[in-house]
């Protein structure tokens, strides 16, 4: 039997543990939940794996397990699509949905029962709806996918739900991801109204990627527009980054999982998908191009100046978020995806070495009252020490790879693209070394009681650590470019049927390998003069009062939510404001009344009409026989 | 003008005028004399018309049988003008009017229907005569035919509940 | 004979009747206004009958009888009805000693 049959069974894992762990959250144990939460993830995983193997020895597989919907000419299979692109991601998603698992089990352990088996069934419901959106042969069904990971991260963002502030902040991430999910619904109707389908690609030539040439310019420019917004909402890009940050709110390994290596690549994994309609606009091409590199810009000078270390990681999340934006718009399909890989690596460490230093301070996550934990947490230290070279992108570290691939594609493009894009990479060094210098380094900072009680994490925290660490570390090996003689690039390779429609569409840029060289040099020069700066200033005198002048800008966020709260809020609580004393009270309870007024009004006056008198009857009848003959005989035109 | 013309025009204006004649006058006793005169004329309109059963059925019933029994009750109950209370000017205008207006109606109605140019066939054609009737009635029409005897029954035994009361 | 001028007269008939029973208030007289507009239908039914006879000779012997025969049923039925009816206004001047229709304003409660 083919092993690629077998696909049903990623998501149908994690769905069970979903419905286990929801339904049984009271009866089980924690250990028992946490074993079923992780397991199911696990042998998704090794499902994964198997068709992994399978793709890599070039098989690809559409599983149409049920119509879906189907009216008229329009049919949506309920299919599972498995080829080179989905089965990395389902790698990702399992292989570092596992990891989490594990380590939220430790994490996770001073819950009551009940909202310890909430927190699995939430993660495990999370996992489902990521693999159907990865493994979806429609958009359709990956929309699906995406409203039910949009769901899952307002689960799990307000999971302490008996703070108001965290709940404002689920609301807001939710809110928000449905503009943009607005955006993508409106081009699925376009892709249907023009198309009449919405599958991906046939063998017999009738799925979207097959059928582009009857697209005119417009609807193409239109639909990946659309496309892109719905991506902006999911993947936290210009405008609609701001529900990331406050999505710090949820647990740590919700963090990591959701806010930073899965779910917010999903807008990447889209746009990755239709890469063929993306070659064939330009125009959107451009505009991704340009908002993935402001908001990376962007989000980087915010994060310069944050304390929380959540927040900073957050907005080193959507910086980089935009990294693979840029890559996208500048045609590095490959690029992208890598540099999503590479992340999910770096980042999830990240996030997962911030959860254990805010274990260890007892819930405390202002960089300003920590400082040197490195002797007392040396695991966590070590490993978030390579999670932030990575992200730096020195080489050899993954970061490096993926970054590097980005740059340089988008120096064939456009040099200015490339001298934006070195200057957030500085600032990524800088703020993540601010960071890590504010946190591990000088001296401790907080209350005695949190010296007393600093500890290193349990190994079902450390374990997880150290396996991201070794990937944040090799990982970028998957994909060296060619200058550096370190074998091909697999990733490319492997990717390459994915993309092969694009790459015949656009025409290739090459640069020489000297220009390549320097591009190289330069990028990880200007990086380590950053770190070295950050460093030499950070870890003997931290910043520990507030920000001043620009500095207080910077650490407002510019004053985006503000300005938002301005613009947007403060209009529409006044419109709702308006509607809900005048509108409603003069007009619609009005009308409302007005009507049954009149009502009682002309009854009142009919009633007279009922005379009793038998002569009045007939006359009226003869009035109305009148009236009728009238309009069958006159205004009857046929 | 032919005969039958003289008499078509003869018979509508009798039939007209007995009719107008029936409706203004304040004795009942004449309306019913003048409706008996107006049947008269509708008569002669079916022997015209050559529906010589239909016409002689008509005396027979209607001028006969149903009239006398309107002048029976009417001298039953001794009604003459006096008793008869006037009805309000305004109401009675308003009947004239809509009874004007219908005719109007009907008349612009019938302007635009396309019975323009078919004819009737007077004094000819046999369908009127007593043995095409008959035979329709006792073959294609036999089973209503039967019936009317039940409605005949019926309405024999109603008159008789109400007038016991 | 031109059938518009039979539709004219049956029409003259007809309001005349509808005339009567708008402005007439006695009972009987109604009735006869009834009958009267009766019979200006069964004209016309039968002047259309003779119409449509014209119109089949040669196709069909007996086309535009079921005009006639209508008339026949029609006369029927008003024998019957006015038996009925006059039965009921008989009993209504037993009530009120009137057959005034203004005094059956029963009809309002």
């Amino acid at each position: 039997m083919n092993v690629l049959q077998l696909v049903w069974l990623v998501p149908f894992f994690p769905l069970v543990g979903f419905l286990i762990n929801g339904l049984l959250r009271k009866q089980l144990s924690k250990p028992l939940i946490s074993i079923i939460g992780s397991g199911m993830v696990l042998a998704s995983f090794i499902v994964s794996v198997l068709l992994f193997t399978e793709v890599k020895n070039g098989n690809t597989h559409v599983a149409n397990l049920f119509d879906f919907i189907s009216f008229g000419q329009l049919s949506i299979p309920f299919a599972f699509q498995i080829d080179q692109l989905s089965s990395l991601f389902l790698l990702i998603i399992t292989g570092i949905g596992f990891l989490i698992h594990v380590y939220s089990a430790a994490y996770m352990h001073e819950e009551r029962n009940e909202h310890f088996g909430r927190f699995f069934c939430y993660l495990n419901l999370f996992v489902f709806s990521m693999l159907l959106l990865v493994l979806g042969a429609n958009y359709v069904i990956m929309f699906i996918g995406w409203e039910g990971v949009g769901l899952c991260s307002y689960l799990l963002i307000g999971y302490w739900f008996k703070n108001t502030e965290y709940n404002n902040a689920a609301k807001k991430a939710f809110i928000m991801n449905r503009i943009g999910d607005l955006g993508f619904l409106i081009a699925i109707f376009w892709l249907i109204s023009k198309l009449g389908t919405v599958t991906y690609t046939t063998p017999e030539g009738t799925g979207v990627f097959d059928l582009y040439s009857k697209l005119s310019p417009v609807d193409i420019t239109g639909i990946t527009i659309l496309l892109f917004v719905g991506a902006t909402g999911k993947s936290a890009q210009i405008p609609l980054y701001t529900w990331l940050p406050d999505a710090m709110a949820g647990p740590t390994p919700v963090s990591a999982l959701i806010h930073a290596a899965t779910m917010v690549t999903a807008g990447i994994y889209m746009i990755a998908r239709s890469n063929i309609l993306y070659t064939l606009a330009p125009t959107t091409q451009s505009l991704v191009a340009a908002i993935g590199l402001a908001t990376a810009l962007f989000a980087a000078t915010i994060a310069i100046k944050q304390n929380d270390i959540k927040k900073v990681l957050a907005y080193s999340t959507v910086s980089q978020l935009g990294y693979m934006f840029l890559g996208l718009g500048v045609g590095a399909y490959t690029g992208a995806v890598f540099h999503v890989m590479t992340h999910a690596f770096f980042k999830a460490l990240l996030f997962l070495g911030a959860g254990s230093v805010i274990h260890a301070m007892h819930h405390e996550q202002d960089i300003r009252r920590m400082g040197g934990l490195a002797k007392k947490l040396p695991v966590t230290h070590f490993t978030f020490l390579m999670g932030c070279i990575a992200i730096a992108g020195i080489f050899p570290f993954s970061g490096f790879f993926s970054k590097d691939e980005i740059l340089a594609a988008a120096y064939a493009k456009d040099p200015m693209y490339y001298y934006l894009g070195v200057a957030g990479a500085v600032m990524t060094a800088f703020y993540m070394f601010r960071l890590y210098a504010t946190t591990f380094l000088g001296k401790f900072r907080g209350t005695e009681e949190q010296k007393h009680h600093l500890h290193e994490s349990p190994a079902a925290m450390t374990i997880p650590l150290i396996v991201l660490a070794i990937l944040s570390v090799v990982g970028g090996f998957l994909g060296t470019p060619e200058v550096l003689h370190m074998g091909e690039h697999r990733l490319e390779h492997f990717l390459a049927p994915v993309f092969e429609a694009s790459a015949g569409l656009k025409e290739a840029h090459h640069l020489d390998h000297n220009t390549e060289y320097m591009l190289m040099g330069v990028a990880m020069a200007l990086a380590i003069i950053a770190i070295l700066v950050a460093l030499f200033r950070y870890s003997k005198k931290p910043e520990v009062h507030e920000p001043a002048g620009f500095g207080k800008v910077l650490a407002d966020k510019w004053y985006i939510d503000e300005l938002y709260s301005f613009v947007v809020v403060k209009p529409m609580n006044w419109l709702a404001k308006f509607l809900n004393n005048i509108f409603e009270k003069r007009i619609v309870d009005w009308l409302v009344n007005g009507v049954g007024r009149a009502v009682n009004y002309t009854s009142r006056q009919v009633r007279l009409l009922q005379s009793g008198l038998v002569g009045n009857y007939v006359l009226l009848m003869v009035l109305s026989m009148l009236a009728l003959f009238v309009v069958t005989f006159f205004f009857n035109k046929k | 003008m032919d005969i039958s013309q003289v008499l078509f025009y003869a018979l509508s204006a009798m039939a007209l005028g007995s009719a107008i004649m029936v409706v203004i006058s304040r004795n009942p006793v004449h309306s019913v004399l003048w409706l008996i005169i107006t049947f008269f004329a509708i008569s002669g309109h079916y022997i015209l018309l050559n529906a010589q059963f239909l016409g002689i059925v008509n005396l027979i019933v209607y001028a006969g049988a149903i009239m006398v029994l309107f002048l029976f009750v009417i001298m039953l109950m001794n009604l003459n003008a006096e008793t008869e209370p006037q009805k309000n000017k305004w109401l009675k205008l308003a009947g004239v009017v809509a009874g004007g207006c219908l005719l109007l109606v009907l008349v612009a109605a019938l302007k635009q229907a396309e019975v323009k140019g078919k004819v009737a066939m007077l004094g000819t054609g046999d369908i009127g005569l007593i043995k095409n009737l008959g035979h329709a009635l006792f073959t294609d029409y036999v089973v209503p035919f039967e019936l009317s005897s039940i409605l005949f029954l019926s309405a024999m035994v109603g008159a008789v509940v109400i007038g016991k009361k | 004979m031109l059938i518009e001028r039979y539709i004219y007269l049956a029409i003259a008939l007809f309001c005349i009747g509808i005339v009567g029973v708008l402005a007439r208030r006695n009972a009987i007289i109604i009735f006869m206004c009834i009958e009267l507009m009766l019979n200006a239908v069964n004209l016309l039914l039968v002047a259309f009958s003779k119409m449509h006879h014209a119109a089949g000779v040669g196709k069909a012997a007996a086309a535009g009888i079921d005009g006639q025969l209508f008339v026949f049923f029609i006369m029927v039925v008003a024998a019957a009805e006015v038996s009925v009816g006059l039965a009921i206004i008989v009993m209504m001047y037993r009530n009120t000693h009137s057959v005034d229709v203004n005094f059956l304003n029963r009809l309002k409660h």
